[in-house]
């Protein structure tokens, strides 16, 4: 009787099927999801992947065509900004933090959400936005950016996420 | 890790990714020949991005996706267009540079 199991040890490393599509999700507005989920999306298109953002919630922010280039940073409730909860919360905290990050940001030749949103899209990256978050705000397609691929439900956009090898990211 | 390659009649210098360790071996056979390997037919309008990149990369300017669509050279969507599975870092091998570190 064959009884024995091949060690997966032993199996080639090229039997690894290569990532097809990474199908984002952003839902905050807080520069630094916002940028994590460009970021992403755009080297997934850099090594050949598709990618595509669905924008819910929050995240409509960053595809909003009077409030994209004035995302901040939280400089309250985010342990990572080594401030005290209190002085995080004082006015002009916050547009300060957001100040420098984009400072640092520049000089590392990370482009403005604008012009990143323009890249993503020549790249070939989908954006989408989200129909009930739309409703939820009161948000006309006017209100959002030209380079907009569309406005879908969720249920269209696990259609789209169809196929071998689609990942799936909630930022 | 350096490993040699033949392309054509020439003996080049690789790293283990396949990016030629010495632009100063580059050939414009040896860049057609990566081509190949890549499953690009190369244009002129190919051609002129290589030059392009070659150029950046004798000036030491560090290269990204951004600084390309900037370069008024190839947009960023024809540079995806040229190179669809992987514009900065097929056509930097086709060119003989390293591989681009940028995420941009």
């Amino acid at each position: 009787m064959e009884n024995t199991i091949e060690n997966p040890v032993t199996k080639s490393v090229d039997d690894k099927k290569p990532i097809k599509k990474m199908m984002l999700i952003l839902s905050k507005a807080t520069i630094d999801n916002v940028y994590a989920c460009f970021i992403l999306a755009n080297g997934a298109r850099m090594e050949g992947i598709e990618s595509e953002i669905f924008f819910t919630f929050f995240g409509l922010e960053a595809i909003t065509k009077k409030k994209l280039e004035k995302l901040h940073v939280a400089t309250v409730g985010n342990p990572g900004m080594h401030i005290p909860t209190m002085l995080g919360g004082l006015p002009g905290m916050e547009a300060l933090a957001t100040k420098m990050m984009k400072a640092e940001m520049e000089k590392l030749d990370i482009p403005p959400v604008g012009e990143f949103l323009e890249i993503l899209s020549a790249s070939g990256t989908k954006l989408w936005a989200c129909k009930l978050a739309m409703d939820m705000f009161h948000l006309d397609k006017e209100n959002l950016i030209d380079d907009l691929d569309g406005v879908l439900t969720v249920g269209d956009f696990y259609e789209r996420a169809k196929g071998d090898n689609t990942h799936l990211l909630f930022i | 890790m350096v490993i040699e390659k033949t392309y054509g009649e020439l003996c080049v210098t690789c790293n283990e990714q396949g990016y030629l360790t010495d632009l100063s071996q580059w050939t414009k056979e040896v860049g057609a020949e990566i081509a190949k390997e890549e499953g690009i037919e190369m244009t002129d309008r190919h051609w002129e991005v290589i030059n392009y990149l070659q150029d950046q990369c004798r000036k030491e300017v560090p290269l990204s996706i951004r600084k390309v669509g900037k370069s008024g050279i190839v947009s960023i969507k024809e540079f995806y267009q040229l190179f669809p599975k992987g514009p900065l870092k097929i056509s930097s091998r086709i060119a003989g540079i390293p591989k681009p570190v940028s995420c941009i």
